[in-house]
């Protein structure tokens, strides 16, 4: 049981949670599937800090993004499989 | 781990039981506060509750006050109250409500005295009521005699990774002992509100619950510019890595596990369907929401957070606990229990779980939270709309 460098909540869903200090550009990083214990391989296309979201896929303006399984959001600029997924490109779709 | 069938808490006359011994100063409106607060300076062993509101108020909004002062002053946690308002009449209103759990209460009224004259009246009093609160002891209290309240805030990703189920996974241990639970942040839930609502035990419970937070959104609709102005989430919860409302909701879900709930009170409710776990119509603003709960009667509170919030209550203690490893290492003085070894698998849910247990009964049991002893007394009105 090493330690993850990020962590999914739910099978389903297309983001992970980085739970180290920062990723660095490029890293090969470990993702856990905290709902089936799996763990999955994704490279983080920039330095996101702690608590911050990558893109398990791509993903076009539209799409809804889901974690814990739920959608929590639509994009609103294309993301790449490992990039950072925020304020910048993830919009509520409730206001 | 065998969880502890009992704490030492403080039994009341009414039959709850305390899990710490205030004396309060309670000011009906906010121009009694100078007169609570010189009592209080006066008399060791009582704390003065100042806070901003209690004039021209009506309707609804007036209700909601009257039943936070009265709610906060019927607390097991505290022994005795002195209120002071400006006039007769609401004053006694709350001294009246107070009185009913038969614990000593006494009010004062400041016009036709004056300030001096009634801080050397109620003087008297508190210090008589001191020195009587002072010889109370704790005694065994079976788990029940806990009413547990959770909030969490300055929330980010690690809250609903790791802090906020571990708060979800004590509820689900300690349900079957009988105590009373409480969730709210009725805002907060928008986004889930729909697997929120699944959750009610009863289809009069879903029902209530959706009323409640369409209520609050339709409000929403018609107030808010189109982002609340940085509020939902707020800048700490974006540089904590939450991007929208929605992934807020479902992170802050967590903590009441897989639990379901009874009812859902209006802010500052009793609950009075026994055991199990109510939804309360809060403010997601933590010292407003924890203020509610210890109104509604709740004894001790759990509160998760992600990058650091720091709020304490006058007279429910707040156990905090954080996921987040540099929040647990740059804010050390206010995190109670640690569970940021769940992100590195180092400690699994239900060990975060026992660890919480644990560090709320010795907080039960009376050793002083960080926000106690960092002096966190935030006590806050949630205020309705415009007074007359």
């Amino acid at each position: 049981m090493s330690q993850p460098d990020l962590i999914i909540h739910d099978e389903k869903d297309n983001v992970g949670v980085v739970v180290i200090e920062t990723t660095k550009k490029g890293q090969d990083c470990s993702a856990w599937i905290m709902e089936n214990d799996k763990t999955v391989k994704v490279s983080s296309m920039n330095e996101v800090p702690l608590g911050h979201k990558i893109a398990l896929q791509d993903l076009k303006e539209g799409d809804t993004i889901l974690k814990y399984g739920h959608d929590i959001g639509k994009v609103v600029k294309p993301i790449k499989k490992g990039e950072h997924v925020h304020v910048h490109n993830v919009k509520t779709k409730k206001w | 781990m065998e969880i502890p069938k009992s704490f030492l808490g403080y039994k009341r006359e009414n039959g709850r039981a305390g899990t710490r011994n205030h004396v309060i100063i309670l000011p009906v409106d906010d121009i009694s506060n100078a007169c609570a607060e010189a009592v209080a300076n006066n008399i060791k062993g009582t704390i003065a509750l100042p806070h901003s509101y209690g004039r021209l108020q009506f309707g609804a909004d007036l209700e909601l006050h009257f039943r936070t002062m009265i709610g906060t002053g019927k607390n097991p946690n505290v022994a005795a109250v002195v209120v002071i308002g400006i006039e007769p009449k609401w004053t006694k209103r709350i001294v009246d409500e107070i009185a009913k759990t038969g614990k000593p209460v006494e009010g004062f009224h400041i016009e036709r005295t004056g300030d001096i004259g009634t801080i050397m009246k109620a003087s008297k009093k508190a210090q008589e009521f001191s020195q009587w609160a002072s010889e109370k002891q704790r005694e065994e209290c079976p788990l029940s005699d806990l009413w547990i309240s959770v909030k969490c805030g300055e929330s980010d990703t690690t809250s609903g990774l790791a802090s906020n189920p571990t708060v979800g996974n004590l509820m689900e241990k300690l349900e079957p002992f009988g105590v009373h639970l409480c969730f709210g942040e009725t805002s907060e839930l928008t986004g889930a509100e729909k697997v929120c609502a699944a959750r009610g035990a009863t289809p009069e419970a879903k029902e209530k619950f959706m009323k409640t937070w369409s209520a609050y959104n339709d409000f929403i609709l018609k107030e808010a510019t189109n982002d609340l102005s940085e509020s939902q989430p707020t800048a700490g919860n974006i540089a904590g890595g939450l991007t929208t409302i929605e992934e807020k909701a479902f992170g802050n879900f967590q903590k009441i596990g897989n639990l379901k709930f009874i009812d859902v009170l209006e802010p500052a409710e009793e609950p009075k369907k026994g055991k199990g776990l109510y939804f309360m119509d809060t403010s997601s603003a933590a010292a407003e929401c924890v203020t509610l709960q210890a109104a509604g009667g709740f004894n001790i509170h759990l509160f998760p957070t992600g990058q650091g919030n720091i709020i304490g209550n006058p007279i429910e203690p707040v156990v905090k606990l954080t996921a987040n490893p540099l929040t647990a290492k740059l804010m050390k003085e206010h995190v109670d229990c640690d569970v940021s070894k769940i992100l590195s698998r180092e400690m699994n849910l239900s060990q975060a779980g026992d660890e919480l247990i644990k560090t709320m009964l010795r907080v039960a049991n009376g050793r002083l939270t960080c926000a106690e002893a960092l002096g966190h007394r935030e006590f806050v009105m949630t205020k309705l709309y415009r007074s007359a």
